[in-house]
């Protein structure tokens, strides 16, 4: 009489854990992405819509153009004013920054006009001369700041229209006064936080 | 003997957990419960602390909100330099250790009276230093410069820098000190939009019109009446029932702009949290005794009946402000101009008064109309007072003398009875680097 009701209990539990179980569905892993295909990705939809704005906005209505835009520093405070393109893809950054912490980027440059948007950390240091030095490379890292292991990578920004370089090297800002198109005037830095 | 003891503690427990309970929770004077003295900008508002506390819980992003809902437009306007967005990327994350940027309250505290400077600032001078220890190798001008010289006035300001960026003083370095035209534009804004706000139909209250025979005869000739705004337009309200002392909130039906920015200014922000309006008795500014207990409002500097634009632009203020700068007015050149102005020897445009400085007129789109309304903020102009150099100064003068002149204390006291003592060298700093 006394072993039956732990038996009806066990029985009980494991017919409905059977039960459950049979009717669970299979569940996939995630396979997950890896961090570099992850950067290269945003990066191609970062370079592409800025590119567009520079050929399709800038050159076609700019002051080269149309002259219905005047593409300027202080945007704001002209009248039809314009961001430029580094501006441009600096908004792009600050708007994502308010949606989501998962990723981060920004432009920088071992010859920068505005000298906060020099590299900080020495891992930036390294990938803006790495590209600077190898064209055509993107660089890979990982690094710490704060408590945080950041995945970070740099890819190069290429003058790719005669607007960049004629603005950077007549700039009275510029420690640099002779980019030519083509060439790597800085760097895009994504970092992900790991 | 322990009994009492813990008999007395027990009773002093209740009493005072009481008493604090019933001012946290019942009281509508919550003065007991003030940490400590609040700023000159807040001071009006002290009392109303769910004004800032919203919430018992949420951390600092509670604070931040009730900062951002009264300041959040001006700094969108002053184009500021030192947005939150500079500061969210993790490579700013070591500068952020030493002044944490991203909220207002790490540069402005509350409740420190006795180390808040100008612009409730609660920093030591030498703030802009932590993260701009390297100018000196930029700007060969900068390089002998005081450490917590950075922010003074002229030069640099932490967020609103649209008189004085270096591209702005190149581009506007030019011109005579005081220009061969000068002049203000007109106020237009009610003018050109009242078409929408007054009704096409208004009960007339003829009955009041034969009660207050004088009061009839002033408004027929004012520009309320040319503009076709009955008495119902201020005395009715929306059930078309006669208001016998209307609010601000009948002016707001027409002049909209100016009611806002009255009310987030010095004179109605008590109005704009449903306090009592504020009287000169309140503040900690010197005042005239005659006008100690006048509460302000709207009718405080505009006779309803028969507004007077020149009165309310120079001796409605002088009704109560006692101060050096306000005693002095009269006996400025700009004091002088305005005495022609009354006499008629020159158009109302060309003159200035105190409300041409503390109450610039704004240019806004309402509609896809250009209208100019007059800004009632008197305090929006003054933080920094460079603010005053585009609106206002520009109009009549050159950079490099308004510049100058806002930099000079004395001379503001003075109400700028004679030409600035002291040259502030941004211009000719940022002329130089053009030059090499």
């Amino acid at each position: 009489m006394k072993m039956k009701q732990p038996i009806a209990v066990a029985t009980m539990m494991s017919s409905l854990l059977f039960l459950t179980a049979c009717n669970e569905k299979e569940v996939a892993t995630p396979t997950g992405i890896a961090p570099q295909q992850y950067t290269d990705s945003l990066f191609a939809v970062m370079n592409a819509d800025r590119a567009n704005y520079t050929k399709l906005i800038v050159q076609r209505l700019g002051p080269k153009g149309a002259g219905a835009i005047k593409p300027d520093e202080h945007w704001k405070d002209i009248e039809n004013g314009a961001l430029l393109p580094a501006q441009m893809f600096r908004a792009g950054s600050e708007e994502v920054a308010k949606v989501t912490d998962k990723f981060t980027y920004s432009l920088q440059s071992i010859w920068p006009i505005n000298k906060q948007n020099a590299p900080k950390t020495p891992l930036e240091k390294e990938g803006l001369e790495y590209i600077a030095a190898n064209p055509g490379k993107n660089f890979y890292g990982e690094e710490k700041l704060g408590d945080v292991t950041y995945y970070t990578a740099v890819y190069p920004d290429v003058a790719v229209s005669p607007a960049c370089t004629s603005c950077h090297n007549e700039h009275k800002d510029t420690p640099k006064t002779d980019f030519k198109l083509g060439e790597v005037m800085g760097g895009v830095v994504i970092r992900v936080p790991l | 003997m322990k009994k009492i003891v813990w008999g007395i503690w027990l009773i002093a427990t209740i009493s005072l957990a009481s008493y604090y309970g019933y001012k946290m929770f019942q009281s509508e004077n919550k003065e007991a419960l003030l940490i400590g003295d609040t700023s000159h900008g807040h001071f009006q508002i002290e009392l109303a602390c769910s004004s800032c506390h919203t919430s018992p819980f949420g951390g600092p992003e509670v604070i931040q909100d009730a900062c951002t809902n009264c300041h959040a437009e001006e700094l969108e306007e002053s184009h500021d330099s030192h947005p939150k967005k500079k500061f969210t990327d993790p490579r700013n994350a070591d500068l952020l250790e030493v002044i944490d940027a991203r909220y207002c309250v790490s540069c402005h505290t509350e409740h420190k009276k006795e180390q808040t400077h100008s612009m409730g600032l609660t920093l030591p001078k030498d703030y802009c230093f932590h993260c701009h220890q390297d100018v000196g190798e930029e700007r060969e001008s900068h390089k002998d410069l005081a450490f917590d010289s950075c922010a003074s006035s002229g030069c640099h300001n932490y967020h609103d820098n649209r008189a004085l960026y270096e591209d702005f003083l190149v581009e506007n370095h030019q011109g005579p000190w005081l220009k061969e035209i000068a002049q203000i534009t007109e106020a237009n804004a009610a003018a050109k939009l009242s078409a929408v706000f007054i009704p096409a139909s208004q009960p007339g209250f003829e009955e009041k019109k034969t009660q207050h025979p004088d009061t009839h005869h002033a408004w027929a000739t004012s520009i309320h009446a040319a503009a076709n705004v009955d008495c119902a337009g201020c005395h009715s309200n929306s059930k078309q029932q006669w208001i016998e002392a209307p609010g601000i909130e009948q002016c707001q039906t027409c002049h909209n702009a100016e009611v806002e920015t009255f009310t987030q200014g010095k004179h109605g922000m008590k109005l704009a949290l449903g306090m009592t309006a504020i009287s000169p008795s309140d503040s900690l500014m010197p005042f005239k005794n005659q006008s100690l207990a006048q509460h302000q409002s709207c009718s405080s500097c505009h006779d309803a009946h028969k507004p007077d634009r020149l009165f309310a632009a120079k001796d409605a203020c002088l009704n109560c402000h006692n101060d050096e700068h306000s005693l002095a007015f009269d006996s400025s050149p700009h004091g002088q101009l305005f005495s022609k102005a009354i006499d008629g020897m020159i158009p109302a445009e060309e003159t200035v008064s105190c409300a041409t400085c503390h109450m610039p007129r704004e240019k806004n789109l309402v509609n896809g109309k250009k209208v100019i309304s007059v800004n009632h903020n008197q305090n929006y102009i003054l933080r920094p007072n460079e603010k005053m150099i585009r609106p206002v100064c520009l109009q009549c003068h050159n950079l490099e003398f308004s510049i100058d002149a806002l930099a000079d204390e004395a001379l503001i006291k003075s109400n700028f009875n004679g030409k600035p003592s002291i040259h502030v060298q941004s211009i000719d700093w940022a002329i130089k680097r053009i030059e090499e």
